[in-house]
């Protein structure tokens, strides 16, 4: 691999042929890259000319390059937002000094862990996606699809550098690392338990894409506040790409409602039979599919009380979703914060100090968010003369992490038996049956325009072009 | 009067399509983008269509435009409210919002239209709006720009070197010519590119004053050559649109700097309304007012590659319009251009004993050698001043081009796709 132009082959803006050191490091890890890519991405898709978007420069006119492309191709390049002049620490125990430009030694195991634990989701979802470009509903969707993986590379590629440039030879062993382990391998899986989810179907990863790439929105928006300033900066740019990944989902999962709806009213029905023989997936399964995704997602935010949150809040590596907009005073050393447990059989809220809760402060700023996109799906329904509202689940429902972990809870927040759970399960959350039947309807679409039955067609094309562009030459 | 002086293409996000990831808000370079739990929306006085806020959008729903009345746009509070774009005004709604014009604003305006005509003319000016002739791409031989290196959270400070008025004094247009330093900074810029001045102080609601955007009025080496430093030409804002008295917060704190003064810069803006760089290319300038700015720039680097006797330029023509002479900025050294270097023509809308002369009635009285220069492949046309000019100018222009002979849709057209004709109005 020596003749590669590392300055050229990788678009930066972090002066990557001035650092000798990097770049031997980032030599050594790009082969190891491109093999993992060629392994475990999109499955038989590396000569297809691809309709990509590439980030060339951090500006407004640099970052959104059109082009068809080879995903091997691709330029992964290493972006940090611009540097803030004199930018201080906002929040913490160090409030009001300046920010890190390197890894202070006491925070040096604890932002290794932050870095890699963000790392590994990125590579992981790759990995959970790799076959689906086999039953892609359109070539749209299929570009979709594979632009969400290349810059889910690319966020691989962001959180390396910092384990290259920073963390010495132990962030090169973690940067090995993060291409060793493999979703869903028994032997050496992917940290994050939903990271190691299998991704069986398009309405997965539609719905994967709103509601667990929206968790990689609020993670990435906490550590854009970090005191760190070279993750703040990495982060921050990243964000502007998780944008297009929460479109593929909210878009995706409305194009799915609105083929439906138009089913119900050409056959003037809502029986569940009548709309799956016409191959379209009933409310119902769509929202079971919601209470699945949703409940599973906000696990990731880890345990309602933790110690380590309130570590990492108050020496300053992670912040709060949008810190900067908050009014309080940022040190929340005498703050509390309601947290849910059962008690009695009954939910209660607790009252706790706001630095251990800090999981749950980010949680909650979460679910209103997607509930915001499940408001406007509503609107399609509404829009539709159709009697169904679609919403997401308690807080409490299908949890597996902290103090409601294996709780039973319904979707609308009823502390249950055993035998009530049983009773209800399978119409809250998907069933053999229904996994079966979405699976059914998983055929490859590939002719420019045409789409899938089970889906409705985008309102505009990617980037202004028309709809039915050649998003992907298969050669 | 001019119907269509009241009108504007006001720039909104589609709440339909929109997936509220906050990227255009995170773009925008003015601060002109906000939002509330429902919606994400355009500020209408903010926004100065830089299209920064375009291809970062993953839906597209930010790419949306209304034809709207200047002085009713669509509030911020009307479009947190919506689920859905309302319809576009008919042609009939439009005429009527526009016959609601006011009589100052008449006075800036075109006399191309009669009130009679209104339909039919404005269906003509609707489909020569800027968004559907202005260039998006700059000339082939344009010099590359760097855009967007100072942000609103990271301005640059320039050092005030130079503040002289450069129309006579006692004139209601008193227009300044402000030079700004950079010492040692980078702030590279190119003639028609535009630079964010963040005046000081905040506004009645205690938000800090959003970024005005100002042209270049010097060339790429400085207004002095080969200084770091650059000019502007400021007109001092009395009164608004209707006349009524308001001062203008950004051309008052400029008017007023003194030398030494420090002031906060953005920028800079603008990667189409470019120069051409070619040797005898043409280029034709069409201005009011402080639109002279890129004018001054353009005309002052051709005559500074004229005087290095290296660089054959083409033509230069400028078209150049104002109330009267004592009011026109740059009047005096404009004169002692030679005439073989530049063909100018002023027209001063409100000299006394003398009728009423638009940019555009001196147009068609050049339609001779204007339809010469723009047969030519080699001649780039640049617009900038008042918006009611804009319609009016180009409609000249059309109507210069059809009467020799030029198809003017296969003409136009060729000027957009080649970066020959830019629009810069306000």
């Amino acid at each position: 691999m020596t003749a590669i132009n590392y300055s050229e082959k990788i678009p930066n803006n972090v002066n990557l042929s001035e650092d000798r050191t990097l770049q031997r490091a980032l030599e050594h890890w790009q082969p190891n890259y491109l093999q993992w890519w060629n392994d475990m991405g999109p499955e038989g898709s590396q000569n297809f000319d691809v309709y990509l978007r590439t980030a060339v420069s951090v500006d407004p006119q640099g970052w959104a390059q059109f082009g068809h492309t080879k995903m091997p191709d691709y330029r992964w390049g290493i972006f940090l937002n611009p540097a803030e002049q004199d930018r201080k620490i906002h929040f913490g125990d160090n409030l009001g000094q300046d920010v890190w430009q390197d890894v202070p030694g006491e925070h040096r195991a604890n932002l290794r862990r932050i870095i890699v634990t963000q790392g590994d989701t990125e590579p992981a979802s790759v990995e959970q996606q790799r076959h689906l470009g086999l039953t892609a509903p359109s070539q749209y969707d299929l570009r979709n699809l594979f632009q969400v993986n290349v810059e889910e590379g690319r966020h691989l590629w962001a959180m390396v550098y910092l384990l290259h440039k920073y963390f010495g030879r132990d962030g090169r062993e973690e940067a090995e690392a993060l291409l060793e382990r493999n979703s869903g391998n028994a032997d050496n899986p992917r940290i994050l338990q939903a990271f190691n989810e299998k991704t069986p179907d398009w309405l997965s990863f539609f719905m994967f894409t709103y509601f667990t790439d929206r968790d990689g929105k609020f993670q990435l928006c906490a550590l854009a506040e970090s005191a760190f300033d070279p993750l703040a900066r990495t982060t921050k740019f990243m964000l502007t790409e998780e944008a297009h990944h929460m479109f593929v989902g909210e878009s995706g999962v409305g194009r799915v409602i609105q083929r439906t709806v138009d089913a119900m009213n050409q056959l003037k029905t809502d029986d569940v039979a009548k709309l799956r023989a016409a191959g379209v997936i009933d409310l119902p399964t769509l929202q079971r599919y919601i209470n699945f995704h949703f409940s599973v997602t906000i696990d990731l935010f880890g345990a309602d009380q933790s110690s380590n949150a309130a570590t990492f809040y108050s020496s300053g590596l992670k912040g709060r979703y949008e810190e900067g907009k908050r009014t309080d005073d940022h040190v929340l050393k005498g703050n509390t914060y309601k947290v849910l447990e059962v008690q009695n059989g009954q939910l209660i809220e607790k009252e706790v100090p706001m630095l251990n809760a800090l999981n749950e402060v980010l949680r909650d700023d979460y679910i209103t968010d997607s509930k915001g996109g499940v408001d406007r799906w509503n609107r399609i329904i509404e829009k539709a003369g159709i009697p169904f509202k679609l919403t997401v689940p308690h807080k409490a429902f299908h949890r597996n992490i902290g103090a409601l972990a294996g709780v039973k809870v319904s979707t609308d927040g009823r502390v249950l038996s055993d035998s009530e759970w049983n009773t209800n399960v399978n119409a809250w959350l998907p069933t053999e049956q229904d996994r079966a039947y979405v699976a059914s309807l998983m055929g490859r679409v590939v002719e420019p325009g045409k789409f899938a039955n089970w889906i409705a067609p985008p309102v505009m094309g990617v980037n202004r072009q028309p709809v039915d562009l050649e998003y992907i030459r298969f050669n | 009067m001019s119907a269509t002086a009241e009108l504007f293409n006001q720039h909104l996000i589609d709440p339909e399509i929109c997936i509220r990831c906050n990227t255009c808000e995170a773009t925008c370079p003015v601060g002109a983008i906000t939002h509330d739990s429902r919606n994400y929306v355009v500020l209408a006085d903010k926004c100065n269509f830089c299209m920064a806020c375009v291809p970062p959008c993953p839906t597209g729903s930010i790419d949306n435009w209304r034809m709207q009345a200047k002085s009713s746009p669509y509030t911020v509070e009307e479009q947190l409210s919506w689920d859905e774009l309302p319809a576009a005004l008919t042609d009939n709604e439009l005429s009527a919002v526009a016959s609601a014009g006011n009589g100052e604003s008449a006075e800036q305006a075109l006399a191309f239209v009669s009130p009679s005509q209104d339909n039919e003319a404005l269906a003509q000016v609707k489909a020569l709006v800027s968004a559907s002739v202005g260039s998006t791409v700059p000339p082939w031989s344009a010099a590359h720009p760097f855009t967007n290196l100072y942000g609103p959270k990271e301005p640059i400070t320039a050092t005030v070197v130079g503040n002289v008025q450069v129309n006579d004094a006692g004139t209601d247009n008193e227009t300044h010519h402000i030079v700004l330093d950079f010492a040692n900074l980078p702030f590279p810029v190119l003639e028609g590119q535009s630079i964010g001045i963040l005046p000081p102080g905040s506004d009645e609601q205690g938000r800090t004053h959003h970024a005005r955007q100002y042209s270049v009025a010097s060339p790429r080496n400085g207004e002095r050559p080969g200084y770091n430093n650059l000019s502007l030409t400021v007109k001092r804002v009395i009164e608004d649109h209707s006349g009524n008295p308001v001062k203008g917060v950004a051309s008052n704190y400029l008017c007023d700097l003194k030398l030494g003064d420090k002031v906060q810069v953005i920028g800079p803006f603008g990667h189409s309304f470019l120069m051409p760089n070619h040797p005898k290319s043409n280029i034709v300038m069409i201005c009011t007012g402080t639109g002279s700015a890129p004018m001054r720039a353009m005309t002052e680097w051709r005559r500074r590659q004229r005087n290095s006797g290296k660089f054959e330029g083409g033509k230069l023509m400028l078209f150049f319009g104002a109330r009267t002479q004592k009011e026109l900025p740059y009047f005096g050294p404009l004169q002692k251009l030679p005439k073989d270097f530049i063909d100018i023509n002023f027209a001063f809308s409100r000299e006394q004993a003398q009728p009423k002369r638009y940019v555009q009635d001196f147009m068609r009285e050049r339609a001779i050698d204007l339809a010469e220069l723009l047969k030519e492949a080699n001649t780039y046309i640049y617009v900038c001043g008042l918006k009611s000019m804009e319609e009016g100018a180009i409609l000249a222009l059309r109507d210069v081009v059809t009467e020799h002979g030029i198809n003017w849709e296969t003409l136009s057209q060729n000027l957009k796709k080649e970066g020959r004709l830019h629009l810069e109005t306000y």
